[in-house]
């Protein structure tokens, strides 16, 4: 097996042993999102009108939370100079960690996502674009904060410095991600808005290891 | 047969000069110690030498060829144990020892991955506790464990060590002997930085204490303040 | 570049440029002030509040234009590691952002009398503007997060050069979405056709705020690096005990 299996499969190994981290996220997903009818009122047409845009921004923040943890976690008991001392390279390293990632938060809170829907009073006829669009752009978002969080490992305040790295970045990604779900509510087609999400996430898989290689070989020395 | 060598390498921490001018050479078989005060660079020439940390100035050599150029080919020959454990306590010895293993060195599977790491934990004297969470695990038993990934590591040719003996009791210190003693005498090459005295046959000694007072002559002085200022 | 590598060398043709230079932006900023306050025209639909367009849109070019000297920069660092650009991009992020700022505060001054609102969504050009300057305050706040500075720069740099990838489609995506939420009725300045007489005091101004940052380049550079040396000095001072 090779070295990306391998880490992955460890990885996933620990995230399963401690499921609370995962569910951290999750639960920021749902309260976070249940903040907003509190804020705004319960008039539910004017909650399901901002329903996408509210359930992007906010599984946008959630996939953020655990991803301070990423790398700092194995710098700091010593394990990330051995990641990096093998015939693998970082580039293999930092897309295993990703896609641990990605399975250990992002497919949860795609899971998640249709009762914050439901919380929200969106129409059911958002709810296949909003999995289709979250499918494509939670693996771009957390591409992009891997990149941040290697950035950001050994800093101080490392996750608020990961958060205001990651958001401009991860912006493309919500506006065309919420535009899916606004199109399918109101009966337009979202092949296109698909169609860019996919492009964003090839771009971030070509070009996300490269800048990811570059931090991580920066927060080895 | 291989070699190892540096030339006239500095390292500059932050704004903190390390050490300067350190030349070092290993042979293949050969055991080379670094010995010196706290703060005088031995663990940080350990990661120069790892590769992990480039050099602020000065060259590395394995076989006549630049390190920097392949710097993927050095990091799969070096084996390199930190003075932190890398234990994570929520796998088993066995599964952290399989997964280091294979990572190392892809042409084990599954199997002969697990043949070797029960082989390394039976030398680590770990084997009762082999599918225990490793938090239970003493901080001489996690620095077995992190020496049996590199005991049993047949991919490296370099073994870097900081501190090895740290914590381990005195059967802990004879079995890491042994297993240095094999390594060389397969033609593998070890640096170690430490405090206590480790007998290991035919090893040179690197001195940075020394090497330090000699970075206070005024000449290296000014030499080192034009290249910053 | 590499003639320059030597500090002691850039601080000695810095020196010497620097007093030129700020005549320079001085005789344009004089120039350019006079042109956009008193020889040209108001505009005839916007009036006396067009001219805030000459430091608007001025001080948006050179945004951009510091972001780009930023990933050159980084470059520099990164790519052939030369020992000033870290000193460089530490300089000149800070200025980028003064100008992304002036340009933020001058567009959201120059929308109330033009939309009626301080701050239109549907204008992509700001938005895109403020999304660059959220590139900025992440650029800067992890050049300053390290403990070890060389470290804070080469992860800025890092970061520079993402940005760089990234902007464009950020740009092209802030464009999009306003022409989704918002039909392109609000253009300011009506295509290119710009008259000559506005052109003038556009392009001195844009000048002059070209001259401001080498000077605060020079100057940011030259104090980074006199507080490099005393560090060493202190340090040395230090070891000889």
């Amino acid at each position: 097996m090779n070295g990306f299996a391998l880490l992955l499969v460890r990885d996933l190994r620990l995230a399963l042993r401690r499921p609370a981290d995962a569910a951290v996220a999750v639960a920021f997903f749902v309260v976070g999102a249940c903040l907003f009818p509190f804020g705004i009122g319960s008039e539910s047409q004017l909650l399901a009108r901002i329903a996408p845009g509210v359930l992007w921004a906010v599984a946008l923040l959630a996939s953020l939370l655990p991803l301070e943890r990423l790398f700092l976690a194995e710098a700091e008991d010593g394990a990330l100079d051995r990641l990096a001392l093998s015939p693998h390279g970082l580039m293999s390293l930092v897309l295993a960690k990703a896609c641990a990632q990605w399975l250990v938060v992002g497919l949860p809170l795609l899971i998640a996502s249709p009762l914050v829907a439901l919380l929200l009073n969106m129409d059911v006829n958002g709810y296949g674009a909003l999995l289709a669009a979250l499918l494509l752009g939670t693996p771009t978002l957390v591409l992009i904060g891997t990149v941040a969080a290697a950035l950001s490992t050994g800093a101080r305040r490392g996750g608020v410095l990961l958060a205001l790295l990651a958001l401009p970045l991860d912006l493309p990604v919500l506006i065309f991600g919420a535009a899916a779900v606004q199109a399918a509510l109101v009966g337009d087609p979202i092949g296109a808005y698909l169609q860019v999400l996919a492009g964003l996430l090839l771009g971030a898989l070509v070009l996300t290891p490269i800048a990811g290689a570059a931090a991580l070989k920066l927060a080895l020395e | 047969m291989s070699d190892f060598i540096g030339e006239s390498l500095a390292c500059l921490r932050g704004e903190r000069p390390v050490f300067a001018g350190l030349d070092f050479s290993v042979a293949s078989g050969g055991a080379l110690l670094l010995t010196g005060a706290n703060g005088s660079g031995k663990s940080s020439l350990l990661r120069v030498m790892a590769g992990l940390l480039p050099p602020t100035a000065g060259q590395i050599w394995w076989d006549r060829e630049d390190l920097a150029r392949e710097p993927d080919a050095h990091h799969a020959r070096t084996a390199y144990l930190g003075h932190l454990d890398a234990v994570k306590a929520a796998l088993t010895p066995r599964e952290d020892l399989m997964f280091w293993l294979r990572y190392r060195a892809p042409h084990l599977n599954a199997y002969s991955g697990r043949i070797r790491a029960d082989e390394a934990l039976a030398w680590a004297g770990l084997t009762p506790l082999a599918d225990l969470p490793c938090r239970v695990l003493s901080a001489g038993q996690r620095r077995r464990l992190a020496i049996a990934r590199i005991a049993f590591d047949e991919t490296a040719d370099l073994w870097l060590l900081d501190e090895p003996t740290t914590a381990l009791d005195a059967n802990g210190a004879l079995l890491l002997h042994d297993r240095v003693a094999l390594h060389r005498a397969r033609g593998g090459m070890i640096v170690a930085a430490t405090h206590q005295p480790l007998h290991w046959p035919d090893a040179q000694t690197l001195d940075l204490d020394v090497l330090a007072r000699r970075r206070s002559d005024a000449a290296t002085r000014g030499k080192y303040f034009d290249n910053v200022a | 570049m590499q003639f320059l590598a030597n500090p002691a060398r850039f601080l000695r043709i810095a020196n010497a440029l620097l007093p030129w230079l700020a005549l320079i932006t001085i005789g344009l900023f004089a120039s350019g002030l006079y042109y956009a306050f008193l020889a040209s025209p108001p505009d005839y639909q916007q009036g006396d509040s067009v001219r805030i367009m000459y430091i608007h849109v001025p001080a948006a070019w050179m945004a951009l234009m510091s972001y780009a000297s930023l990933a050159v920069f980084a470059l520099m660092l990164l790519v052939w590691k030369h020992p000033l650009a870290d000193v460089l991009a530490r300089s000149a992020a800070p200025i980028g952002a003064g100008f992304t700022l002036i340009a933020l505060v001058t567009g959201s001054l120059w929308g109330r009398p033009t939309w009626g609102t301080w701050w239109a969504w549907g204008d992509a050009r700001l938005t895109s503007v403020l999304v660059l300057f959220f590139f900025y305050l992440g650029h800067m706040a992890l050049t300053h997060a390290f403990d070890d500075a060389t470290r804070g720069a080469r992860a800025a740099a890092v970061l520079a050069l993402v940005g760089v990838v990234n902007l464009p489609v950020v740009k092209f995506s802030v464009d999009w979405w306003s022409t989704l939420h918002q039909p392109a009725s609000i253009s300011r300045i009506g295509g290119s056709a710009i008259d000559p007489s506005m052109l003038t005091p556009l392009l001195l101004m844009a000048g002059a705020f070209l001259g401001y940052f080498l000077c605060l380049l020079i100057l940011r550079a030259r104090a980074e690096l006199a507080r490099r040396k005393l560090r060493v000095l202190q340090l040395l001072a230090a070891e000889r005990g």
